[in-house]
């Protein structure tokens, strides 16, 4: 294909553009709605993804370490928690640490316990996989000098099959809103362009090859792609602004889970959003006229 | 340079609207294909341009055989041939000096030659003034003249037309010929399927009457009356 042709290819989708004017505007609805819908359910579910994630990295397994323990055999006992695949980080706590943060929510009048303290000396640990923390609780306590393990045991399974769940519904829920979002605008497309058949059966006729004739039409679907794509982006981008504005200073006092941040994630998605957009209005305007130029 | 030995054609639904077709075209000639409504005339014309393609028999167009030509070269053989329907075939969304540009857009002729050409094939149709119209603000005759411009933008060697005045008024209908026979005075072979007696009989050429799918008279100069 010479240059000029390719030049030409995109003016005429420029022009085929402007001059159906009720048709693009359609097909460019078409896009516009469900690109939003796309847009704005991937955004709540990689952010309640992102919750998820973060409740499962609050699980820990606490280890109280035997009283009778001396401060070797404690510090054998972390080596070994550490050395246990899957572990991903161990923190130590002796019982001065421990009686520091129960005075912290009790008050000051446990000091009495500082001569005599009860408490046990005790480890943190984080499983790398969150999911795996029960197995890993259970190899913790078949070591010498462990006295108790603890890790929500009862609670954290619900959690995590909550979690799970609702990951397969959200990831569920995406493809099936892909799929409509495809099937609604390559329908529409497909609208535009059948009432396009005579002119491509003309053109054909004029000695065309089929991909002349295809170019075109697939950059003109291109095109209604990026169109559809504007509203939602700018729609999703300034709702997760004022969202983010509003609920991140709140649950930074919370500590326990945050939003994905906003400067990497709203490009994400708009990318995501483009791209499909791109991407449909392509695949869409490919196969419709795919059906016409069948001789 | 147009040979067609013993075409058939027989469509699915049982239909025989070639039986055995015979015929030469020689450049430069002027054909006109006459016969009753049903009578394999349109098959035939449809054949030239591989529209249709024959069930047996072969069809030659400048050494080329359509009966065994690939969908993927028939763009290539249109491009040799011009076209003219009864119905025009304009592109609705396009002016009428780019439905003629589209022609050589297609073989990617240069802008500047695209320019050149369509004004002159403008100017020979009397339309050059109406460049910027669209189609649905012409007359039929200047629609059809549009679409006569394009079928010879790209001098091809033969322009075939399917009852061109079928849908004209007899006054425009005479207009259209004589921008025919200009083309043909200029070396262009015409086949022209035509239901209209009175231009056959006023400009004398080879006639050529098609009836159940078989030629039943063939001769130069000859009137346009089958039924008898």
């Amino acid at each position: 294909m010479k240059a000029r042709t390719a030049g030409r290819h995109f003016r005429e989708s420029f022009k085929s553009i402007s001059r159906n004017g009720w048709m693009t505007f359609a097909s460019v609805s078409a896009v516009t709605v469900t690109l939003l819908l796309v847009g704005v359910f991937v955004m709540i579910m990689m952010n309640l993804n992102k919750v998820a994630d973060d409740l499962e990295r609050d699980v820990t397994i606490k280890v109280m370490v035997e009283l009778t323990a001396d401060e070797e055999a404690v510090a054998t006992l972390g080596e070994q928690i550490k050395s246990i695949a899957g572990v991903a980080e161990v923190v130590t706590s002796s019982k001065e640490q421990e009686l520091e943060k129960l005075m912290l929510d009790l008050g000051d009048e446990l000091r009495l316990y500082e001569q005599e303290n009860p408490l046990h000396n005790v480890f943190y640990a984080k499983a790398l996989d969150p999911q795996e923390t029960e197995k890993i609780a259970q190899k913790i306590k078949r070591l010498d000098n462990a006295f108790e393990v603890k890790y929500g045991e009862g609670k954290i399974e619900k959690l995590f099959s909550a979690i799970n769940t609702s990951r397969n519904v959200g990831l569920i829920l995406i493809l099936g809103l892909l799929f409509t979002a495809m099937f609604l605008i390559s329908n529409t497309i497909r609208i535009t362009i059948v009432a396009r058949r005579r002119d491509i059966e003309i053109m054909k006729l004029v000695g065309a090859t089929n991909w002349f004739i295809r170019i075109p039409f697939v950059l003109e679907g291109m095109w209604l792609g990026v169109l559809g794509a504007i509203i939602p982006m700018t729609a999703v981008t300034v709702l997760y602004y004022n969202i983010y504005k509003v609920l991140e200073p709140k649950l930074e006092q919370g500590k326990l889970f945050a939003l994905l941040e906003f400067s990497p994630f709203i490009y994400q998605v708009n990318g995501l959003i483009l791209l499909m957009g791109i991407f449909i209005g392509i695949w869409g305007s490919f196969m419709s006229v795919r059906k016409f130029l069948r001789v | 340079m147009i040979s067609m030995k013993n075409v058939y054609k027989k469509y699915p639904n049982g239909i025989v609207a070639a039986n055995g077709i015979d015929v030469e075209i020689k450049q430069g000639e002027f054909v006109y294909v006459v016969g009753p409504s049903g009578a394999g005339k349109s098959t035939f014309i449809k054949m030239m341009y591989r529209e249709e393609r024959p069930t047996s028999g072969d069809i030659f167009i400048n050494d080329v055989n359509l009966a065994t030509l690939k969908p993927k070269k028939v763009p290539y053989l249109r491009r040799q041939i011009g076209v003219v329907f009864q119905d025009f075939k304009l592109l609705p969304r396009l002016n009428v000096y780019e439905n003629v540009a589209f022609a050589l857009e297609v073989i990617e002729e240069s802008p500047k030659v695209i320019r050149k050409r369509v004004m002159e094939v403008l100017e020979l149709v009397g339309l050059k003034h109406k460049a910027r119209m669209f189609p649905t603000e012409l007359s039929g005759g200047e629609q059809q003249r549009v679409s006569i411009a394009r079928s010879i933008v790209n001098t091809p060697k033969v322009v075939i037309a399917d009852e061109p005045t079928g849908n004209l008024d007899p006054d425009t209908s005479w207009e259209i010929m004589n921008i025919f026979e200009e083309i043909n005075a200029r070396g262009t072979t015409i086949v022209m399927a035509t239901h209209n007696k009175e231009i056959v009989n006023t400009i004398r050429h080879r006639v050529i009457v098609v009836e159940s799918g078989l030629i039943t008279r063939d001769e130069y100069g000859g009137e346009y009356g089958y039924e008898s």
